[in-house]
């Protein structure tokens, strides 16, 4: 069951975007009110597009080439003279190549800078394994002091973008290639460290993040059809994590499935699992990728052979609850 | 250089020297080598007047500023920045101690004068080509001076972001390599031979300024001569000793890491004292 305060923010569109798409125009658009700001990218400006950035503000936009050690260390170089950079490359980059960088260069000083990966989890598609991010977020959170992010849709990678502008500190966001359903309107707001429900039930609580967020959405209504109604929380902030919201659910409804297009180890599973073992021991089910790589393959095919679509969530559900 | 600066400069090395003998004692571990290799350069940099900073103001905007790419070398930093009044000398005795804001690498939230957090290397050098940009954005015509290492130079990412310098044309950015020819396991040329160092920063685009880095002298011309150059980035190449300064440490790969015993210290202290 939806909410009716949640309706009130559901978008009614029909309508596709690519976090990664709101992403690089929301950026634009700040660039403007931000003088500030300044884009860094690594030879994948027209993928995740920080073109768009690059086109309006030229001087403000960093090109580093295929480098992307270089461009995370000169980000936190460029943080340090005042300036909030937004260091984007595909997440695989970002997240293992530059890992070092990342954690001495940024987190360790905890400076200002966000870095906004694009191209997270096997539903990016027919590339394959090399570059399916899918241990991104286990890294960047394990960076003391890291902020991690994973909006579901276009609206909210738009809040989550003017949201870390402000924030003073350093930010991973997780992006995606692929046009996923826009969910919320633009009345939806965004905190860092806040989770929202969505769908309101009893039986089972499913947690999800990011890309999967909308097949989750689409599994929780087939559910409701089949009298199995249950809470579906979108969990944009993987850290810090809304600890309160994933306690009172799992409480009420004793069972716990979380959805993520990322391994099961160490992303928003183990976050989740973390919050219960100490504060409310509950069975979770974590939907992901298992301890495997990814694979090319089309979007749908990688999600549902690597058992994180509907049909798989709904079958979790039905097998786990009492 | 006038006679009595040189003298004044020289008499602060040696000043530096001792501290840094005295602090890795104190804290029985660190790095002298690659520290006591520096001490000229760092005299030099903080105490003939060329940098614009302020010890009482050490984060001002348009200050110039050091990135030590070769953070292990800190004592060194450590030693100048306390001689320069950034804060009292007592902290250099807690080097490397629980609590201390002097950490065994260098701690730019942690110490004042310290303006980046350096010591995985390679990353420094990328930090100051990040900074050079954003002082440029900003017009604040200060310098970025990166102090890099011979052995540091193995490092990929020292390549990344001499090509981006050059591709910004950083025209404010200085690295001072301090080609002391050792790395832990040995010299250079036989871990992993850089030669020809100087090409290779000549190739990247690079000016290329090669000097010895314990002549005051060459110091002070290369650096006033690297802050005249335009639209491209300047490397130092300054040919040192490791260890300089101190007899049994000169030259000796084995006192890259590690501190001198009290009975050692008393020697080496000895032989920073005598003329350079």
């Amino acid at each position: 069951m939806i909410p009716e305060n949640i309706k009130k923010i559901l978008s009614n569109e029909d309508k596709k975007v690519a976090t990664r798409k709101a992403y690089g125009e929301r950026l634009a658009e700040l660039g403007e009110k931000n003088k500030n700001i300044v884009a860094l990218d690594c030879d994948l400006s027209k993928s995740t597009m920080t073109a768009l950035f690059a086109r309006k503000f030229p001087d403000r936009f960093f090109n580093f080439g295929i480098a992307e050690s270089n461009m995370i260390s000169a980000a936190a170089g460029l943080s340090t003279m005042g300036k909030i950079p937004f260091a984007s490359t595909f997440a695989v980059f970002a997240s293992k190549r530059a890992c070092d960088q990342v954690s001495i260069s940024v987190a360790y000083p905890h400076l200002n800078v966000k870095i906004c990966a694009t191209h997270s989890g096997v539903s990016i598609g027919e590339d394959g394994a090399t570059h399916q991010a899918i241990i991104d977020a286990a890294i960047m959170r394990a960076m003391p002091g890291m902020v991690v992010l994973s909006p579901c849709d276009g609206t909210e990678t738009k809040k989550v973008i003017d949201r870390i502008a402000e924030y003073k500190g350093p930010c991973y966001v997780r992006l995606c290639r692929v046009a996923s359903p826009v969910i919320f309107n633009e009345s939806y707001n965004f905190e860092i460290g806040k989770g929202i429900k969505i769908m309101e039930g009893g039986s089972a609580t499913i947690i999800s993040a990011g890309f999967t967020t909308h097949i989750a959405m689409q599994a929780a209504r087939k559910l409701e059809e089949d009298g199995i109604e249950v809470d579906l929380i979108n969990m944009v902030s993987i850290k810090p994590i809304d600890s309160k919201l994933i306690i009172e659910s799992a409480k009420k409804t004793g069972l716990v499935i979380t959805v993520e297009d990322h391994s099961v180890i160490g992303g928003l599973g183990g976050a989740v699992c973390e919050v219960l073992s100490c504060n409310m021991p509950t069975k979770v089910v974590r939907l992901g990728v298992q301890d495997k790589f990814g694979s090319s393959g089309s979007p749908s095919e990688l999600v549902s052979a690597y058992g994180f679509d509907a049909a798989s969530i709904i079958k979790t559900v039905k097998e786990n609850i009492c | 250089m006038e006679e009595d600066k040189r003298k004044e400069l020289e008499e602060m090395a040696k000043k530096i020297r001792v501290d840094i003998v005295e602090m890795l004692c104190e804290s029985g571990s660190g790095h002298p080598g690659g520290s006591l290799s520096l001490a000229d350069i760092f005299s030099y940099l903080y105490f003939s007047g060329i940098m614009n900073i302020d010890p009482k103001n050490p984060n001002k905007k348009d200050r110039d500023r050091i990135v030590l790419s070769k953070g292990h070398a800190c004592p060194v930093w450590y030693a100048a920045l306390a001689e320069k009044g950034y804060f009292d000398k007592s902290h250099l005795k807690t080097l490397r101690k629980y609590g201390s804001m002097l950490q065994g690498h260098p701690d730019m939230n942690k110490t004042p004068g310290v303006d980046m957090t350096t010591g995985s290397l390679g990353q420094g050098l990328s930090c100051a080509v990040g900074m050079a940009l954003g002082a440029k954005l900003d017009k604040l015509g200060c310098r970025i001076f990166a102090i890099v290492g011979d052995g540091e130079c193995d490092e990929g990412q020292i390549w990344e972001a001499a090509m981006s310098a050059f591709h910004y044309k950083l025209d404010n950015l200085i690295a001072i390599l301090d080609r002391n020819s050792l790395q832990i396991d040995g010299y250079t040329k036989d871990i992993m031979n850089s030669e020809p160092m100087i090409n290779k920063w000549k190739s990247f685009g690079w000016e290329v300024i090669e000097i010895n880095g314990h002549n005051l002298d060459e110091i002070e011309s290369s650096i006033e001569k690297a802050l005249n150059i335009k639209n491209k980035p300047v490397c130092i190449v300054a040919n040192t000793i490791k260890g300089k300064g101190v007899s049994f440490m000169e030259g000796e790969c084995g006192w890259h890491g590690k501190a001198p015993s009290e009975e050692e210290k008393e020697k080496a202290i000895r032989d920073c004292m005598c003329k350079a």
